[in-house]
């Protein structure tokens, strides 16, 4: 009897098993016919945070009824999944951290040209040469400091500065993130490979602690668990407390020099999708001024379209002074990564 | 026909594998030998090497003291403890650490990671040299003590021979866990191969590198199953001893004061801690603040995914369980070993692996539940296998003899006598399965679709972005999901009581 009672429970949890199961499969089933149909829906590959680009895209579809389906990961793990998948892949667009994985792709042809109508509304400093992507936001390399230990003079505003034995131990970075990659990058192309692969082997020898995410690196600079933390301005800009109030303060590279580097955000659309309306829709959404004031007003990043302010709270982009550098150069993604991963950080 | 889907299930299984030799060796060979041969492997493997044995050494003494504890000092409430020690195994190690981290902001690196793991792994040689004592023959003991030889003396050199083997085996299930685990480690900022290679798969462009960092983990792992096999080998066939006769529990007053002592803190830093430390965060949700519907959503997704694996696993498991468990053979042993391969590959390798094969083979289904189901199956596919296999073979053949000489086919036979009979044990590894896909988290970070998320996956969002508050609630919840494994292994251990 009892052996019959388990019998039948067991049937039942089988029977929900199979349920749930055939229940998945519908749904990826309507997945794939939404994908076809390109006018209702559009699958977008973000390497840009949930949490800062999420209400973004919710924007977008309450006013085009457009449906997105979007996948969250790194910057630099997209692009690799975007290089491995090719023409297979299920992406539309893609929205980058920054223009070097948008220069690794556009190398390896697989993005469709955009409408002149879009990249003319970004200065041409701020965006791909071929109109391949688009540049959105600019946002600043910072480093976050500690407030209670430090004031904002102590800090270093030359990046080689945190070489010196003073900072052993003491200094966050986030090697597998696109963000650090790119600014070796910049590093590479403004102070040469030899300065470049001397101050990341540096940062090894004055053991830098490494983290996975900027977001983590903020947390541990405001908790007091490290000093210093290389990041981009506006995880800090974002914070909801208000950030003057943040035990973790910024500190600005020394203008011209390639630690106050100004990199960029970017998005780009797929060759596949190039005949598609949707993501051409989104792309130009992205320019536009209402998502351009979100991006300046909900996550401080600086809009590049002409005539927006800057964000409150960070100076102008036009005081911080980046390097003299056209962003399209900070497309050898793959050489840095190698860089990197000689250096012994990946 | 049952070997031939017996066969299917173990080439499925040995797929991944495969898929990185070739990718290794049939690439760029210089290139992978390359990325392998330079001071960060070597660092890693350091890294993950004494990691591993520290943690294995921390866990076989304290599981060995604690079982001690249990099962031969009068402690108030005996029966209550051999529960209470099992527990640990409800809390994943990367909720442990999370706890830790919500506690302590600035704790990382190494002791504070052996602590953790150590604190989570514990039970894995706890278990087994509790039932390794109850089995064991005491009443020698009390003969080599009339003989001469001290108290302690006596204990180790009687006992110890019958009790080592199962806490050895259980000692290699710890190491072979914390080579695999990636949250803890990656939560406590200490870099082991599994970290390692998963920053490579995100920070790289270059997927083949990943690919042979994750043939090494694998060959390490593949190292510890063996070792844990050939132990456990040497205690399987332990049989009740002829003197049934039960040694007297330890009364001196000293000794009861350590061994509760030790088994309590033990148990309240490895249980109540981390469930303390969520409750309290949970009431502190600064930013992010928790959302039910996303908690109740990962929730049901995981239950739902869960549920789904395990029901296919245990189709897969049933074929290769009766052929192990009614015809031993070299093709039967070695169906099983290779089914078995998924026990000892870390869920991050597995994904590497089908990453690239989906690419490759069945484009249509890549970032689809069906990859992310089949990894999941590959990994514990063999906690399905070893349940059926016990509960078949505990089927007495005579019966199915009966079944077959009044006329029924074998496969009649299996449906109405020797499955019916086999069920209670083959639903404890279906229920095995469904949770172990709960708490997955590598694997579900690599292969997951867009849009899912599963308890695993919110509780690492969340704490990626500082969200500690919004995490606590997801911790708890993976913890209830524990605490079925973890009674499940209590249970057995207070049979063989």
């Amino acid at each position: 009897m009892t052996i019959r009672t388990r019998l039948l429970l067991c049937l039942g949890a089988l029977t929900v098993g199979a349920l749930s199961l055939t229940a998945c499969s519908t749904t990826s089933q309507t997945n794939t016919t939404a994908e076809d149909s390109e006018e209702t829906s559009l699958v977008v590959y973000s390497g840009r945070d949930e949490e800062l680009v999420a209400p973004l895209i919710e924007l977008f579809e309450d006013s085009s009824g457009i449906d997105v389906e979007v996948r969250y990961a790194g910057t630099t793990e997209l692009a690799a999944q975007l290089l491995e998948e090719g023409d297979r892949t299920p992406a539309q667009v893609f929205l980058s951290q920054d223009a070097g994985a948008l220069g690794a792709l556009t190398e390896a042809d697989l993005f469709a040209t955009l409408d002149p109508a879009v990249t003319e509304r970004v200065a041409a400093e701020y965006t791909s040469t071929d109109g391949s992507w688009v540049g959105l936001t600019g946002r600043a390399r910072v480093l976050a400091y500690d407030s209670e230990k430090y004031t904002a003079d102590q800090i270093p505003g030359d990046v080689f500065e945190l070489l010196e034995p003073e900072w052993e131990g003491k200094v966050a970075i986030a090697p597998s993130n696109a963000s650090f990659q790119s600014f070796v990058t910049a590093l590479r192309v403004t102070e040469g490979e030899e300065r470049a692969a001397e101050w990341l082997n540096g940062m090894v020898a004055n053991d830098a602690q490494i983290f996975a995410k900027n977001g983590e690196i903020l947390d541990a600079v405001n908790t007091g668990a490290v000093d210093l933390g290389l990041i981009n301005h506006y995880y800090w800009a974002r914070s909801e407390q208000d950030p003057a109030t943040l035990r973790a303060q910024l500190a600005f590279g020394d203008s011209g020099s390639v630690s106050a580097l100004v990199n960029v955000t970017g998005a780009g659309i797929l060759k596949g999708a190039s005949d598609s309306t949707a993501a051409a829709q989104f792309v130009e959404f992205l320019v536009s001024d209402e998502a351009q004031t979100y991006f300046q007003e909900e996550t401080f990043e600086y809009p590049l379209v002409a005539g927006l302010a800057g964000p409150e709270g960070v100076p102008d982009l036009t005081e911080l002074g980046g390097p003299d550098i056209d962003l399209s150069r900070l497309s050898s993604l793959d050489e840095t990564v190698t860089m990197i991963t000689a250096a012994g950080l990946l | 026909m049952l070997t031939a889907a017996a066969a299917l299930v173990a080439v499925a299984a040995l797929a991944p594998l495969l898929q990185l030799t070739v990718r290794a060796v049939g690439g760029d060979f210089a290139a992978s030998l390359a990325n392998l041969w330079r001071p960060r492997t070597g660092e890693l493997l350091i890294n993950t090497i004494s990691l591993t044995a520290t943690v294995s050494v921390a866990c076989l003494l304290l599981g060995l003291a604690i079982a001690w504890a249990v099962t031969r000092v009068a402690l108030p409430g005996r029966a209550l403890w051999w529960t209470a020690v099992c527990l640990p195994l409800a809390v994943p190690s990367f909720v442990a650490a999370f706890a830790f981290k919500a506690t302590w902001p600035t704790v990382h690196g190494f002791w504070p990671l052996v602590l953790v793991l150590t604190l989570s792994l514990t039970p894995y040689v706890t278990a087994p040299v509790m039932g390794a004592l109850a089995l064991a023959d005491h009443s020698q003991v009390e003969v080599a003590r009339t003989l001469g030889v001290p108290p302690a003396t006596a204990v180790f050199r009687v006992l110890g021979p019958q009790v080592l083997p199962a806490a050895l085996a259980g000692a290699l299930l710890v190491a072979l866990y914390t080579l695999a685990d990636f949250g803890a480690p990656a939560m406590l900022r200490f870099e082991t191969m599994t970290t390692g290679i998963y920053a490579q798969f995100t920070g790289g462009l270059d997927r083949s590198l990943s690919a042979t960092s994750a043939l090494v983990l694998a060959a390490l792992a593949l190292l510890c199953i063996s070792g844990e096999r050939r132990a456990r080998s040497r205690t399987a066939r332990g049989e009740r001893s002829v003197s049934t006769a039960r040694p007297p529990l330890i009364r001196a007053t000293r000794t009861r004061i350590i061994a509760a002592a030790l088994v309590g803190i033990s148990v309240l830093a490895a249980v109540a801690f981390p469930v303390g430390a969520l409750i309290v965060r949970s009431f502190s949700a600064e930013r992010f603040g928790s959302t039910p519907v996303d908690l109740l959503g990962a929730g049901l997704t995981s239950l739902a995914i869960g549920l789904a694996t395990a029901t296919i696993a245990t189709l897969a498991a049933l074929p290769v369980a009766y052929l192990a468990a009614r015809f031993r053979g070299r093709l039967t042993s070695a169906i099983e070993a290779a089914a078995f391969v998924g026990h000892a590959l870390p869920g991050l390798v597995v994904a590497i692996a089908l990453v690239a094969l989906s690419l490759q083979f069945t484009p249509g289904a890549y970032q689809t539940l069906t990859i992310l189901i089949v990894a999941y199956v590959i990994l514990f596919v063999p906690k399905a296998i070893g349940s059926a296999r016990t509960a078949i073979s505990q089927v007495p053949l005579p019966i199915e003899d009966v079944a077959q000489s009044l006329g029924r086919s074998s496969l009649k036979t299996w449906w109405s006598v020797t499955f019916p009979l086999s069920l209670p044990g083959t639903a404890v590894g279906f229920l095995l399965v469904a949770l172990s896909v709960m708490k997955e988290l590598p694997a579900t970070l690599m292969l997951r679709p867009i849009g899912v998320d599963t308890l695993a996956t919110e509780l690492w969002s969340k704490t990626s972005i500082g969200a500690y508050g919004a995490a606590a609630p997801v911790g708890i919840l993976l913890i209830i999901v524990g605490v079925v494994p973890a009674w499940l292994v209590a249970r057995s251990v207070r049979r063989a009581m």
